[in-house]
């Protein structure tokens, strides 16, 4: 058990780039059971994020149980998401899905008259019955326009995984973008930020003198932001794949940066929009200069607790690697293992290069085994989600959950410092209890 | 298809989960996607428990469903009983694996395990979660106990003559407590306390507790006692054919009921008489009593939760509080007809449905000054600007009380009317009120002074707004009331009544007027209707 890396060597995928400069980082992949939410998750921030969409799931009773229980407590105010719960009728074939779904629609449509854009989101069941979500977005888009657009992805578990939903979601709405019909170029920021942190970069773009700038998803259906050849594109989460691949059909070229979290992470990325625009590094260095050492001076003041602690990460939101890199090199602490449940080694290629070397990065899951792993190394803080942190609090390791992770604004500098507070406040917590 | 916002049970493997995580030394293997791995959460944060549920999922995905499922539920099985070592393991399907008809239980039983596995069969599109539990306990119950079943044609008193060693008490089996159930740790403690006076030992407490080896000697104690039937009927029942146990099915939950259950534990003829001041920590009944209470004389109380627990709150809240019961209503069609018989009881309408927005338009029609539900309805009482308690599953993680809080027994009873009477406006505050009510601090939108700001609806209040609990003016598909007006004068002398009285104001003045054909409801209408309904 001390030894918990040579008990696994055998599994161990050694992947050497033969022509890459730098060698690809070992990864460990391991498979058995995968204790992570799947993509309808993402619905919980989503359809706060975007005021007139609805998220309706097409799925069983458990979708709907999963959504209202997921994000740990439920949210009181008056949904904009639904489950269409499919029941027996439907799979004996004694209703029609459609007719039904149609019906549900309606149903919807009736009681909520605010709503512009409709997702229908695919689940488990629904693939499994091969109920065509597409043509039935495309059906009720028909018979709802002009007031309401009806839109549809996958948010399934045998899709998806956790904030997968969200990349999902966001290529479901690129081909709907406006096309940008300009010879100007164009910024267009890709990923749920939190309406405070979009303000910010906002500002600081203007200030650099770069844009005009977009959002996806925008707070409203109806500002989508335009898409073109002359757009560039800077990923604000590292878990947009698809809809970066999207973005690219529609002739947008992706800007590769690091991920905006902790000071440095902030720079690399708004300095990938800077040099696109060609902004001179003066510029760059007088507008970031105040907000950058603002965020040293706000992580500072945690680096006591955090400095020199360990860390181990299970795979859960696909930001693991983006944090132990802030947590490694702005706030000194080791990473010990940083678990991912997908690793795309494009978009994270900065990250990657950021990463100290001893730590261990692992794709995908066996949670008994990583569970062992885990009591081994007894790290200072495990970040996992919610079905392990109680019981691993219980054998005496301090966690932090990860879907904090999503539901707090942690991107950008002004932000920085409350990213590290969400890593010493489980610390501070234990040192503070004496019972 | 159904649209569904918010649901009050989960799908039927939900109710699995909740059986084997209260047991010990059992393991659920289940067939399922990832992402049905939330369902841990349950338990280890609304419920905080310290271990993950003994459960393990095979977490199949879309490029397993090309290849061999069966193979991967298969390993799985064997990877869990070689890691867990339980005495059984349960095996079934989530909604998703259903579909793909794998055959769990055969696969299973293929491997050849040493030890017992018994498959459960939930159908997920037809039921759901209480369901799901029953069901398993039955499966876990019939497995383990069935092979010391006495043959045929044995009577009870022989066999329990013979089982029972010299000098031993008479014992009974508590049925029905779960993980995730609402207070049901407490309830055993205090149920298992109240046995002991009567003489009588708990033989096994299950499924909440116990192990697969306890379930095989249920048979041992002389009676069950089912304390949550939406759970333990199904088992309970065939432990009384098999048996022949007694079951006692009377729940405790209030005073009158605790002495009915008393009652029927002596009439089986195993109890002794209880000591003399058994119950003098039993303090509901004089609290009601007492002159504070009277202003709680004819609250009217909505009732919601599952049928046990909301029948039961019916019988407390009418016999030992003096409140009204407007109205009664159940999730749990399984049990509709003993809700029914109760709502006959009291003069109001069943309702017996699973749909969220159904109960919230019935409590806005009825404008009740108390509601007693589950979180649900805690959610809908807050939008209304009404009192509430929780009596039922599903609860939240406030409703896993630290301290003891049984709702079951004498200090069930305690727990019950401090509970209840909290939500509602103090005595004397309320008649200060009614005097002032145009004191801007103190006026007649005031909320409960105890209750802190908490307890005021924030968006009603914030803008200024009387409170309106109309059903014409809520925006979730509640029914619009008729064509009924209201003069502008007497709207501006309803706003003077204090909020928790203003919605039986409005319902009176408006049935009032109905009642006589008016269409336009005056100042006049409204003190004809005060005068007409009396307070």
């Amino acid at each position: 058990m001390s030894n918990s890396a040579a008990a696994v060597s055998p599994l161990t995928a050694a992947g050497c780039g033969s022509e890459g400069l730098t060698p690809e980082p070992e990864v460990l992949r391991q498979r058995g059971q995968r204790e992570v939410f799947c993509g309808l998750t993402g619905i919980i921030w989503l359809h706060r994020k975007i005021q007139d969409a609805f998220f309706l799931v097409v799925g069983s009773r458990t979708c709907a149980h999963l959504i209202q229980s997921a994000a740990g407590v439920m949210i009181f105010a008056e949904p904009r998401f639904a489950t269409a719960i499919i029941d027996e009728r439907d799979l004996a074939g004694l209703a029609d899905a459609n007719e039904e779904l149609d019906r549900v629609v309606d149903q919807l449509l009736a009681r909520r008259s605010d709503i512009r854009l409709l997702f229908l989101v695919g689940s488990c069941p629904s693939e499994v019955i091969k109920l065509d979500l597409a043509k039935a977005a495309q059906r009720l888009s028909q018979r709802h326009a002009p007031g309401v657009r009806v839109l549809n992805y996958s948010g399934s578990g045998i899709e998806t995984t956790f904030t997968q939903g969200e990349d999902a979601c966001l290529a479901s709405l690129v081909p709907t973008l406006p096309a940008a019909d300009t010879a100007e170029a164009s910024l267009l920021v890709v990923g749920a930020l939190a309406d405070v942190v979009e303000d910010q970069f906002s500002r600081l773009f203007d200030d650099l003198g770069v844009g005009p700038v977009g959002f996806l998803p925008p707070g409203k259906a109806k500002m989508l932001p335009p898409v073109g050849p002359t757009t560039r594109f800077l990923l604000a989460q590292p878990f947009l794949a698809d809809t970066a691949r999207a973005l690219e059909e529609r002739g947008a070229t992706h800007l590769p940066a690091p991920f905006p979290l902790g000071a440095e992470g902030t720079s690399a990325w708004l300095r990938a929009a800077a040099d696109a625009w060609g902004v001179e590094a003066e510029r760059f260095d007088a507008v970031t200069a105040p907000p950058r050492q603002r965020a040293g001076r706000a992580i500072a003041r945690y680096r006591d607790t955090l400095a020199g602690r360990n860390v181990f990460f299970f795979p859960d939101s696909q930001l693991e690697i983006p944090i132990a890199r802030f947590l490694a090199r702005e706030l000194e602490m080791t990473p010990l293992e940083v678990g991912t449940p997908y690793l795309h080694r494009q978009h994270l290629a900065a990250e990657l290069a950021l990463l100290p070397e001893t730590a261990r990065l692992s794709e995908g899951q066996d949670v008994e085994r990583q569970l062992a792993r885990c009591r081994a190394a007894r790290p200072d803080i495990t970040v996992c989600g919610l079905g392990l942190a109680n019981p691993l609090e219980a054998e005496g390791l301090t966690t932090k959950w990860s879907i904090e992770l999503l539901f707090t604004p942690v991107q950008g500098y002004e932000q920085a410092g409350d990213l590290a507070e969400l890593f010493a406040r489980p610390l501070r917590r234990q040192a503070a209890l004496a019972v | 298809m159904q649209l569904t916002l918010w649901t009050y049970e989960g799908p039927p493997h939900i109710g699995a989960m909740r059986i084997a995580t209260a047991m010990d030394g059992l393991h659920y293997v289940l067939h399922a996607p990832q992402g049905d791995t939330y369902a841990d959460l349950l338990f280890t944060m609304i419920e905080r428990r310290d271990r993950r549920p003994p459960v393990t999922y095979t977490t199949f995905q879309a490029r397993d469903l090309g290849g061999d499922t069966a193979a991967l539920f298969k390993s799985a099985v064997r990877d869990a009983y070689e890691r867990f070592k339980p005495q059984a393991l349960l095996v079934g399907a989530s909604c998703t694996a259903e579909l793909i008809q794998d055959d769990p239980g055969g696969l299973a039983k293929a491997l050849d395990l040493p030890v017992p596995v018994i498959p459960v069969e939930l159908p997920a599109y037809q039921r759901k979660e209480n369901w799901g539990a029953a069901e398993t306990f039955y499966r876990l119950v019939r497995a383990m106990a069935g092979p010391s079943m006495p043959a045929p044609g044995t009577t009870r008193s022989a066999q329990a003559d013979g089982a029972r060693p010299n000098g031993a008490r008479p014992s009974c089996n508590i049925l029905g407590p779960t993980a995730l159930g609402f207070r049901h740790r407490d309830d055993v403690r205090e149920i298992t306390q109240l046995l002991g006076r009567l003489g009588i030992a708990v033989n096994v407490v299950a499924p909440l507790g116990a192990t697969p080896a306890d379930l095989a000697r249920l048979g041992e104690a002389d009676f069950n006692v089912v304390l949550y039937p939406e759970i333990a009927d199904t088992a309970a029942r065939w432990l009384e054919r098999s048996f022949k146990q007694p079951r006692v099915t009377t729940v405790p939950i209030g005073v009158g009921a605790t002495k009915d259950f008393i009652a029927e534990v002596q009439a089986l003829g195993f109890a002794v008489a209880p000591e003399a001041g058994f119950d003098s920590d039993l303090r509901l009944p004089w609290y009601s009593r007492s002159i504070d209470s009277t202003y709680l004389t004819g609250k009217r109380v909505f009732i919601f939760g599952d049928a046990t627990h909301a029948v039961a709150a019916a019988r407390v809240a009418s016999e030992e509080l003096g409140f009204q019961v407007v109205g009664l209503g159940t999730y749990s069609r399984e049990f509709a007809r003993d809700l029914r018989a109760a709502a006959a009881c009291y003069g109001v309408e069943p309702l017996i449905t699973d749909d969220y927005l159904d109960v919230e338009a019935r409590i806005a029609e009825l404008q009740p000054e108390l509601v007693l539900g589950t979180q649900m309805e805690r959610h809908i009482a807050k939008r209304l600007g009404i009192g509430c308690a929780v009596i039922s599953a599903p609860v939240h993680v406030q409703d896993f009380p630290a301290r003891y809080a049984p709702q079951m027994g004498i200090e069930g009873a305690n727990v019950l009317f401090d509970t209840w009477v909290h939500p509602l406006m103090m005595g004397l505050e309320e008649h200060l009120i009614g005097m002032f009510r145009e004191d801007p601090e103190f006026g007649a939108d005031a909320r409960p002074s105890h209750l802190g700001h908490g307890s005021s609806p924030a968006e009603t209040r914030s803008a200024g707004v009387p409170i309106e609990i109309s059903p014409t003016v809520t925006d979730s598909g509640v029914r619009s009331g008729d064509e009924i007006r209201w003069a502008e004068e007497a709207e501006k002398e309803l706003g003077k009544v204090p909020f928790f009285v203003r919605g039986k104001v409005r319902r009176n003045t408006e049935r009032f007027a109905r009642d006589g054909g008016l269409a336009l409801i005056t100042l006049e209408t409204l003190y004809d209707a005060k005068a007409h309904f009396g307070r």
